[in-house]
């Protein structure tokens, strides 16, 4: 069953599948698919990027390798998380990523949000390719997929996650080490 | 004007093709690409070589040194000294013995800040670094100085990636116990005014320490014309092994140091009650040292020797120009550090575009370029940025490379839009 889960939103610059690969080096869909269009979007365009007054929890994310810091800042209502914002600076794909979790996250509680951070970690961590069951709940955050092929560049996607978790669990740090 | 053609007859006896053919790594294809290596100040490459007498030894001579009484041993002890004096040739130092093997420039730094730092700093002395330092020519000192209760100073850095010598003379002050200095910045290629660093700190009494991990590959190092009391590099940085480098120290100042490490090797005699020490510089190379990466080493030397450094330096400074033309061109790019008198480095920055994702895009065009802080966080913080993309080059690198290094940025540009 090598069946390709539905991708929830075509990437515009990834090109026929048909044609490509017989003239151009596979490195070149590899870097389509680290880039995709949702990324590039999220990049240029973060969602939820900020500081918060009062958050009921904050945690520091950070790189050691690359220097990358980035803060993740959470308003609970009762088990829900009701808002949830970001600050810091990072490349394009720690940048994305931060912002789509934010999107994923926000409205959603305490239980969802460990159960999507989970499924982040099976989508993104090196192993057997993730179950599809796994790449049909992540949603938009399938874009953040193509960083499989880029060993290097995990932790870029992973850091926010990783903050997210530590907020969660009342940790004030945390660290992709 | 004679200046000028003397450097352009020396660059075209350079014959760049012929080099790259002693650099069997060069003929890699990454991703369908002929690799452009331009990580050099990470490390360089290894010519054969290099590679051919590490292979030699391990196949011909290996055996460990100054103990044994056969064959091996004796060929071993005598190729592991050959490389000393070759090393001591290198940096012109007065005598091998004030050239001590270590694993590379962090080592000798930490040597120094252990053994002479420990036992000369006290309290409320002073440790002059400056504000473009790798974190190896910072980190041993702050473990110094809290040992010893001495305090760091550091001499600042302008906008343009040169040191800012305005207030030196506040700085430098007879509480100032060692100056520590970078000879050449390994993130922006600044070279540094070192030898008149080391006067003035001598003139206050202090001692000075040469970081020269970057410089070694690029400048001819002259320990003696420069006076300094320490000059640290690393073999791997100068086309040679990993796990290999020296430390020079003056005989005179190294000779009061207490050991860094004991054991084997750097001893007369040990029993339970006392031990006495060997001289320079076996006092301090406890335990069985790495005998195929100082002969490597020395392979490495020789090998640039025969190039010749005029014919290097011309073919650099005329690439290292190219490069920083052509890729200041690209739209959005800010070189940074415009230090008149720069080697091997090109640090930049695009609008918008993190180091990151320039090193991976560039990395997928068969380019190895280093992205990040480069181990100088606070030169980094200091110039307000996250990082930069850095290339690095060393001789073996042409035109052409850096051309498709900045045919490459445009498609960063175009990508990141």
């Amino acid at each position: 069953m090598n069946r390709t889960p539905p991708k929830p939103c075509k990437p515009i610059r990834s090109s026929p599948p048909f044609i490509l690969p017989l003239f151009f080096p596979a490195m070149s869909d590899e870097l389509d698919d680290l880039y995709q269009d949702i990324i590039l979007d999220h990049h240029r365009r973060p969602r939820n990027r900020g500081t918060m007054e009062h958050p009921s929890a904050q945690s520091e994310g950070f790189n050691p390798l690359c220097g990358d810091e980035l803060t993740v800042f959470l308003k609970m209502d009762g088990d829900k998380i009701a808002d949830i914002k970001f600050t810091g600076q990072g490349c394009a794909i720690s940048q994305a990523s931060a912002s789509l979790m934010t999107v994923r996250i926000k409205g959603k509680t305490v239980a969802e949000a460990r159960s999507e951070i989970a499924d982040i970690k099976a989508l993104l961590v090196a192993g057997d390719e993730p179950l599809i069951a796994v790449q049909e709940r992540v949603g938009d955050a399938i874009a953040l997929k193509g960083v499989r092929k880029f060993p290097a560049r995990v932790k870029c996607a992973t850091l926010s996650w990783h903050a997210l978790e530590s907020a969660l669990a009342g940790s004030g740090k945390a660290t992709t080490e | 004007m004679k200046k000028a053609g003397t450097q352009a007859k020396s660059a075209s006896r350079f014959d760049v093709a012929a080099v790259r053919e002693d650099f069997p790594i060069l003929d890699t294809q990454v991703g369908g690409h002929p690799l452009v290596y331009l990580d050099n100040a990470a490390t360089a490459q290894k010519p054969q070589a290099v590679i051919d007498a590490v292979s030699h030894y391990y196949s011909a001579t290996n055996a460990n040194i100054h103990r044994g009484v056969h064959y091996l041993s004796a060929e071993a002890t005598d190729a592991f000294d050959r490389a000393r004096i070759t090393v001591a040739s290198f940096l012109n130092a007065a005598e091998p013995r004030e050239c001590v093997f270590v694993r590379g420039a962090t080592e000798g730094i930490n040597l120094v800040a252990s053994s002479w730092g420990r036992t000369n700093l006290r309290q409320g002395d002073e440790i002059l670094l400056t504000g473009m330092e790798h974190h190896a020519n910072i980190v041993p000192w702050q473990m110094a100085a809290e040992a010893t209760g001495a305090v760091i100073k550091v001499i600042p850095v302008t906008d343009r990636g040169e040191l800012d010598l305005n207030g030196i003379d506040k700085l430098l002050t007879p509480r100032v116990k060692l100056l520590a200095v970078t000879h050449v910045s390994n993130a922006l290629g600044t070279v540094n005014p070192v030898r008149f660093l080391i006067q003035r700190a001598h003139a206050v009494g202090a001692l000075a320490l040469v970081d020269g991990a970057q410089s070694a590959a690029h400048l001819q190092v002259d320990v003696r014309s420069l006076d300094c009391d320490f000059f640290a590099f690393s073999g791997h940085k100068v086309f040679g092994p990993t796990g290999i480098g020296v430390l020079y120290g003056k005989a005179a100042v190294l000779d009061k140091m207490p050991p860094y490490q004991g054991g084997g090797d750097m001893i007369e005699r040990v029993s339970f009650e006392k031990t006495t020490y060997r001289g320079l510089p076996e006092r301090f190379e406890a335990g069985t040292p790495d005998i195929s990466g100082a002969i490597g080493l020395a392979a490495a030397i020789h090998y640039l020797a025969k190039l010749g450094h005029a014919a290097v330096a011309a073919h650099e400074s005329d690439l290292l120009a190219y490069a920083t033309e052509a890729v200041g061109s690209v739209q959005g790019i800010r070189i940074i550090g415009e230090a008149p008198e720069k080697v091997g480095v090109l640090s930049f920055v695009m609008e918008n575009v993190h180091p990151h994702d320039i090193g991976t895009v560039l990395d997928n065009e068969g380019i190895a370029i280093r992205a990040g802080h480069h181990c100088c966080m606070p030169l980094m913080k200091r110039l307000g940025l996250p990082g930069t993309a850095r290339a690095s080059f060393a001789f073996y690198n042409t035109r052409a490379e850096a051309d498709r290094l900045t045919a490459a940025l445009v498609k960063v540009r175009k990508l990141f839009g």
